[in-house]
């Protein structure tokens, strides 16, 4: 039987997951996206896993604005790269260093 | 027609919120068919209708605490003295702006509706009663703001700052929203009201994690210790009347939801988050003492400076009072005035269209421009803490609040990071009035003369009439608790 904690623990390894890929990753500021995605993701499972759960609809309700917010962010997130691509001629995570703080 | 009275919610007290929204929209369409010729009439629109929700904010009924949207906003006394502030703060970065961006030749419409959006962003934040609307407001605020660091879109410093603040930025919206989803999960609701009574007694470790995510991405958005990092590039990157943006309107609406926060949803469980904010305090107290020492650069120096005094405002948070939240309150007040004061003294730092940035340009500005150096010298001592001048009240009334919660070691703590901070602020004014004059540089825009003007006039005269402005922060204070 599935029950809650199953989806809590698989919520809290894709966060886990995109948590490690934003600071591990060194090739590419695309995976970067894809892990805020990631971690979204988790946090919609445990939005829905605790609205069934608690047999409440204000969780899905949330997931639905999540999901919103999640695409305007990724629009805007690849509106910035493509502008800091045009000027430096690369994406990759090492080159996003003229500052250093 | 009864059936439809009762569905919709009431809607003034959503006014403010409501005449920026539409005016945005209207200033779009003006902007979309006007194209480049609409800049100049698009920034005085933006203007107005701030100051035109000031008005709104300011004249609503002192008393009135009212939720409308089924509980999910609130309007306060809290929540109408920080909209003022932000509202202040964008007016002022508008009128700071005007100069920069047509000589930087980036004057685009676009500015003005960004700072619009954030501004009707962090008016949501500063009234947020539940978890959905906080999360909304937030993300409509960092969303804005992620594009304006990169405004300058031909520049790589600009385009850098703006990916920097989006990936990070992102990463603390994915945490907070990790905890707000575990808080909602073990206390079946997202209301803080709902919240409040479900916590009794011994939270168990789900609750506990929830509030240490949702801290560590509030933390991220005041720019606090240990989630700082993004601060001195952003504020370094992005055109300077940006910099002065993010470091004045932005924290207010931070700071004005996180005390919602954590004295709306979480009063019962003080001993959880406490710690927590006091090793946020001592950490961005530290850091921007030591860290700012070295720098160079005045944005850089700046943003360090703003990571402090987010130490210092923290500490009328965690002392968990309503006292502690007036001096929270009027630390933000005063910090406001300081920070566009400053910025203001920054802009002004041009010749030829060439624009000067670190601390040895302003070397012997006392001969060259004496009132420029006065007011940047007063903010400077302001900032230090030293008496009559706001800055060091605005320091009294948080260190005063943790003793009396006895949290004596914060403030002592407080007191001697503040010394260190001074050897900063000082070396400006004595780089300013004790080294070698340069080359003057050009008048001050009339937008830079107001605001420094405006800011210079708090800053030094808070003394004589403190009244008006700790009686507001004591209203704010008192409809929390």
């Amino acid at each position: 039987m599935i029950g809650l904690s199953h989806y809590l623990t698989v919520a809290a390894i894709l966060f886990t997951l995109g948590v490690l890929g934003i600071f591990i990753n060194r090739k590419n500021v695309i995976v970067i996206l894809m892990s805020v995605e990631l971690i979204l993701l988790a946090v919609n499972i445990n939005l829905v896993a605790f609205s069934t759960h608690l047999n409440d609809i204000t969780g899905q309700v949330f997931a639905l604005f999540v999901l919103t917010v999640a695409a305007a962010e990724a629009a805007i997130g690849l509106a910035i790269l493509v502008v800091f691509f045009r000027n430096r001629g690369s994406i990759a995570v090492e080159d996003v260093s003229m500052m250093k703080g | 027609m009864t059936a439809a009275h009762s569905v919709l919610p009431t809607l003034a007290p959503l006014l403010p919120e409501l005449i920026l929204s539409v005016g945005v929209l209207v200033l779009i369409l003006y902007g979309a068919f006007r194209g480049e010729r609409s800049v100049e009439g698009v920034n005085v629109g933006a203007l107005l209708l701030l100051v035109l929700a000031f008005f709104v904010v300011v004249t609503q009924p002192a008393g009135m605490k009212v939720t409308t949207l089924s509980g999910a906003f609130i309007s306060d006394a809290f929540s109408r003295v920080m909209k003022g502030l932000v509202l202040l703060g964008s007016a002022a970065t508008i009128l700071l702006s005007r100069d920069y961006f047509q000589r930087e030749r980036i004057d685009r419409f676009e500015f003005p509706v960004l700072i619009l959006l954030c501004t009707i962003g962090m008016m949501v934040m500063a009234s947020a009663n539940d978890l959905i609307a906080l999360y909304l407001g937030l993300e409509l605020q960092s969303l804005a703001a992620y594009v304006i660091a990169a405004f300058h879109r031909d520049d790589l410093k600009s385009t850098e700052a703006g990916l920097k603040y989006f990936v990070l930025g992102a990463l603390s919206s994915g945490m907070l929203l990790y905890g707000a989803s575990l808080v909602y999960g073990f206390t079946g609701t997202v209301s803080f009201p709902g919240i409040v009574s479900a916590l009794h007694g011994d939270p168990g470790f789900g609750i506990v994690l929830g509030i240490v995510f949702v801290a560590a991405g509030v933390a991220f958005k005041m720019s606090a210790v240990p989630f700082h990092m993004w601060t001195p590039d952003v504020y370094e990157g992005s055109p300077t009347p940006v910099t002065a943006f993010f470091a004045s309107a932005p924290k207010m609406a931070a700071v004005a939801m996180t005390v919602r926060l954590f004295i709306g949803a979480f009063p019962d469980v003080t001993a959880i988050w406490q710690q927590i904010i006091i090793f946020i305090a001592i950490a961005s107290m530290a850091l921007g003492s030591f860290a700012a020492i070295g720098q160079r650069n005045i944005k850089r120096l700046m943003a360090y400076s703003s990571i402090g005094n987010i130490g210092y405002a923290l500490i009328g948070l965690a002392a968990g009072s309503e006292e502690g939240v007036r001096g929270v309150v009027i630390y933000m007040i005063i910090y406001l005035a300081m920070t566009l004061g400053a910025f203001a003294v920054i802009l002004s730092l041009r010749r030829r269209n060439e624009m000067f940035e670190t601390i040895d340009d302003l070397s012997g500005l006392s001969r060259t421009h004496p009132v420029l150096a006065f007011c940047l010298a007063a903010m400077m001592f302001s900032l230090a803490g030293i008496p009559p001048l706001a800055g060091f009240f605005a320091k009294f009334y948080v260190f005063a609040a943790a003793i009396k919660a006895g949290l004596v070691a914060l403030a002592v703590i407080g007191v001697v990071t503040s010394v260190v901070g001074a050897y900063y602020y000082l070396r400006i004014v004595k780089v300013m009035y004790f080294d070698e004059a340069r080359a003057p540089y050009e008048a001050m825009a009339p937008g830079l003369r107001i605001v420094l003007a405006i800011s210079s006039v708090v800053v030094i005269l808070f003394w004589l009439l403190p009244a008006p402005l700790v009686g507001a922060a004591g209203a704010a204070a008192k409809s929390l608790f």
